[in-house]
């Protein structure tokens, strides 16, 4: 028998293949989350607080009380939403970078909490968690959210989200209740990314404080930098390409970082408009 | 009829009053301008007719309804549509998605709807589409209906802001500076377009520079100055008018004309 064939091989080859295979859908989500709040012109970075919240609560619901995985991946969903109705009402009236600098001292502060408090793990984070998220599962979900998606951009509140991104006072000068719309993207982002931070911590069984700071806030907005946000198509795109790349360069080592920044500014420099340029039509008709 | 009426409205800004107590009633329909000469507050007016800003003191109402603090997407839901003086068309959407976005607070479709593409959800979007190329073809503009907005001339993006407040069939269409920056030739068609607009039902508040355009098209003039209103009546008594005169031409300059006048 070939050495290629040895069970030991097969099985870490599996165990690879696997962990991609869970990141590239649960980035896809991520993708998406960004998207939905990018498409309406904020420029929010609450993704990854919105992500280890839905982690941390699933996690909790799991591991200490026992719920079924089936109950706990709705449930996922609430307290990402409760922080974005949350924070949503003071924030929404900052925009651009001010909003981020919100949203990402928001990231910093629940970082802060899961390393200080003992029943979230602290530093060590919470482990054992049962690899309950199938494969198909997290893809079947990714689908739904992109169909979702596009068929709300090609209808009137598409429009009213890619009028805002343009121009925010004529948009509501049209009768577009920007306040409204901005809370409801904040709410759509969060349900996403909570989803993604449930999914992803019962199919790795480990999850903790680092996995959900600033770093991943800023890989997930490079996502849709790289991707594009011309239809929900172009962020998921971008997650793939982005988590592909690294396994791509994994023989590079360290380099591989430094290669993967590179590609992210040679993308922001020479496609402004993403990878995926093509912007979708808004009409549903 | 009043359709739009304003008492005593007012908003400073730190050292200065742009609006000062200013009174105007606008009846239902025909053309009614407001003109004056640079930074007589004419389009701080404006924005706060439509709730682009706040009034310092003051109400303004529509059809007998107080709307003084209501935010300009609920005076849109209540029929009131404008243009831009610094044209503000949604540069990246076509020029059809444009004049559809106007008719924004006429879709009632909701999330589920739009999601399952119910029948109901089929039917509306048609029938906007349907009213938003009917809004292009008044304005002229139905051949660029698929162009990317931002590709259009100068005058063509004015038409598509015209199109895409009328979309809606409001009851009261502000236009600001609608003839800024137009050629003789495209004035004429603006005044044109602007009857139509009227013939078919619309109320026209407009905010004009040019007074040639104004005089032979409205109905009725306000004339401001340093935000105060100097003048409300016909367009001919304002040319008539000593202290419209003198607020255009300087107080010496007026003064030397009446004088070679008598």
């Amino acid at each position: 028998m070939p050495g290629w064939l040895d069970r030991a091989w097969l099985e870490d080859l599996f165990w690879t293949y696997q962990n991609v295979v869970t990141a590239l859908g649960v980035n896809g989500l991520l993708a998406l989350s960004m998207y939905v709040v990018l498409a309406a012109g904020q420029l929010s970075l609450g993704q990854a607080a919105f992500m280890g919240l839905g982690a941390y609560s699933s996690t909790l619901l799991t591991l200490k009380f026992g719920w079924p995985f089936w109950a706990v991946l709705p449930l996922s969903c609430v307290t990402p939403v409760a922080f974005a109705l949350a924070v949503g009402g003071p924030t929404l009236r900052l925009s651009g970078v001010y909003l981020a600098i919100a949203t990402i001292g928001l990231g910093e502060v629940l970082r802060a909490v899961y390393l200080n408090v003992d029943a979230l793990g602290g530093a060590l984070g919470l482990s054992g968690i049962p690899e309950q998220a199938p494969a198909w599962l997290i893809y079947l979900l990714l689908f739904a959210a992109t169909m979702v998606l596009w068929r709300i951009a090609r209808s009137g509140v598409g429009r009213a989200m890619e009028a805002m991104r343009q121009d925010a006072t004529a948009a509501q000068a049209m009768g577009v209740n920007v306040r409204r719309y901005r809370l409801g993207v904040l709410v759509a982002s969060a349900v996403l990314a909570g989803l993604a931070g449930a999914l992803s911590a019962h199919a790795t069984a480990f999850i903790g404080p680092n996995d959900y700071g600033f770093e991943p806030a800023v890989t997930i907005l490079s996502f849709a930098l790289l991707g594009g946000i011309g239809s929900p198509l172009a962020p998921v795109l971008g997650a793939w390409v982005l988590t592909l790349l690294p396994e791509a360069l994994r023989g590079l080592a360290d380099l591989r970082l430094v290669l993967n920044g590179v590609v992210i500014v040679l993308a922001v420099l020479f496609l402004p408009r993403g990878l995926l340029a093509w912007r979708m039509p808004r009409i549903g008709a | 009829m009043t359709l739009l009426a304003t008492r005593g409205l007012t908003r400073r800004y730190a050292g200065l009053v742009a609006v000062d107590q200013v009174e105007l009633d606008v009846p239902e329909g025909g053309v009614h301008a407001v003109i004056g000469p640079n930074g007589a507050g004419k389009t701080t007016l404006f924005n706060l007719i439509s709730g682009l800003t706040m009034p310092s003191a003051g109400s303004i109402s529509l059809s007998g309804q107080d709307i003084t603090h209501l935010p300009s997407d609920r005076r849109a839901r209540l029929g009131m549509a404008r243009t831009f003086q610094n044209i503000r068309v949604f540069a990246a959407m076509t020029v059809l998605e444009n004049a559809l976005a106007g008719l924004h607070p006429r879709l009632t479709a909701s999330l589920p709807a739009i999601v399952a593409r119910l029948p109901g959800f089929r039917r509306e979007e048609r029938s906007a589409v349907a009213r938003a190329r009917e809004a292009l073809s008044l304005v002229g503009l139905l051949a660029h209906a698929d162009d990317r907005a931002g590709s259009l001339s100068y005058g063509d993006q004015r038409r598509l802001e015209i199109a895409r407040a009328m979309a809606g069939h409001p009851r009261l269409l502000l236009l600001d500076e609608p003839a800024a920056g137009m050629n003789p030739a495209e004035t004429m068609a603006l005044d044109v377009l602007i009857r139509r607009i009227v013939g078919a039902g619309t109320t026209v508040l407009l905010v004009e520079h040019d007074m040639a355009f104004i005089m032979g098209l409205s109905n009725s003039v306000t004339v401001l100055n340093f935000g105060r209103r100097i003048f409300t009546g016909a367009p001919d008594d304002a040319r008539r008018d000593a202290g419209v005169v003198a607020a255009y031409l300087g107080v010496k300059m007026a003064a030397r004309l009446a004088a070679r006048r008598g």
